[in-house]
């Protein structure tokens, strides 16, 4: 397994809500709001704990958005990394398991 | 023995809760209190109150937290446990009406999120048989558009407004639970014509917010106590739907009584010329939220 390989997997301590094709998030702990544009939402709803980021990536944003693939991995790790902070998507360099409330 | 307990029935958005004390002085004070929201109807819930004599505190942080099926509520002044299965639940506090309406809110909003309702940090008021609902941070103008409503308009409140779905869309209610105008709304609904958040400036407008800015200034204002992930799951769906069903805009406001021509006029043309209470379809997030 290479080294840089990031699994990703939505917390259980959240809410979240498809809306006019943009993903509303909230952290049930400390009420933070968050609004995922497409590409995102794309990214958010792709983590599943098993599919390691860089293939989320290839599949589910280079192949369905007119991006640069290192741009789009580099914007992708940056956002996981962001969203990861705030509680709303656990990081690993293992596959996680799903989180059960 | 213990002493025989005395009840007051308080009807709030359509919701009567027995409240049960031994007290007195506190049973007066709860009908005082309540004096326009008293019900003869069944009660659907029931509340007893053990009155304490021993000064507290309320300026601690609310805390609401899950003990096994039960709702712990508590406050420096004041500890209660609901059972919402039963529909039960006991309150120990002093005879003090701030933490008696503060366990109201709270009981109130644990049972319309299970309703599909809220209750909503914003001044409501009924205009031509529609009510519309004024939010915003504080200071931005609850209470001062409430002051320059015309006689004709009906105060729901200046403070915390109460909605619940309906048919075709969402009603809000009168509630007790007053602001900076010291005085209770009226004790009566009717469906939700607009929500404006509000903000004061040089001239009166109404401007369109998207979907997501308009969720994100809802949830910012619906009163939830509980760090619980089902219940903040719950008010957010209930939140998309208010949305898909209720027009919501940001009022600019000059503090004058010119701005309710201008809650009037949108009403009248948002009437003419759109249905906004056939719900719009907004997918769901699968196997997640």
């Amino acid at each position: 397994m290479p080294e840089d390989c990031i699994y990703i997997a939505r917390s259980s301590a959240i809410a979240a809500r498809a809306l006019a094709g943009e993903m509303m998030v909230m952290n049930s702990a400390d009420s933070t709001f968050f609004t995922l544009n497409e590409v995102a939402t794309a990214i958010f709803q792709a983590a599943d704990g098993h599919t390691p980021l860089r293939e989320i990536v290839r599949d589910r944003v280079c192949g369905q958005f007119d991006v640069d693939p290192e741009q789009a991995q580099a914007d992708a790790e940056q956002f996981v990394t962001e969203l990861s902070s705030h509680g709303i998507l656990l990081v690993s360099h293992q596959p996680l398991a799903p989180e059960t409330p | 023995m213990a002493a025989p307990q005395k009840v007051a029935c308080v009807e709030i958005g359509g919701i009567p809760i027995a409240l049960s004390t031994s007290d007195d002085g506190f049973l007066a004070l709860l009908r005082q209190r309540y004096h326009g929201f008293l019900s003869s109807s069944p009660p659907e819930f029931e509340l007893a109150f053990d009155v304490s004599s021993t000064p507290s505190v309320s300026d601690d942080d609310i805390r609401v937290s899950r003990d096994g099926n039960d709702w712990i509520m508590k406050r420096g002044d004041f500890h209660a446990r609901w059972d919402p299965r039963i529909g039960r639940g006991r309150v120990r506090q002093t005879a003090n009406p701030y933490s008696l309406d503060s366990v109201l809110r709270i009981l109130h909003s644990l049972i319309l999120a299970e309703r599909g309702g809220f209750l909503l940090h914003s001044a409501s008021a009924i205009c031509d048989g529609r009510s519309y609902l004024f939010s915003g941070i504080s200071g931005a103008g609850k209470t001062t558009i409430t002051r320059l409503a015309p006689a004709d308009v009906t105060l729901l409140t200046d403070e915390i407004s109460y909605l619940r779905p309906s048919a075709g869309g969402y009603a809000a209610f009168g509630t007790p639970f007053a602001g900076e105008l010291a005085r209770p709304g009226e004790n009566c609904t009717a469906p939700v014509a607009a929500l404006f958040f509000l903000e004061q400036g040089p001239e009166n407008r109404v401007d369109e917010l998207s979907s997501s800015e308009a969720v994100r200034r809802l949830m910012r204002n619906i009163l939830f106590f509980a760090e619980d992930n089902g219940l903040v799951e719950k008010l957010l769906a209930t939140a998309c739907d208010f949305v898909a069903r209720v027009p919501i805009r940001r009022l600019t406001f000059y503090p004058d009584g010119r701005v309710w021509d201008l809650v009037h006029s949108f009403g009248r043309s948002f009437e003419r010329n759109f249905d906004r209470n056939s719900a719009r379809d907004f997918q769901e997030v699968p196997e997640h939220a």
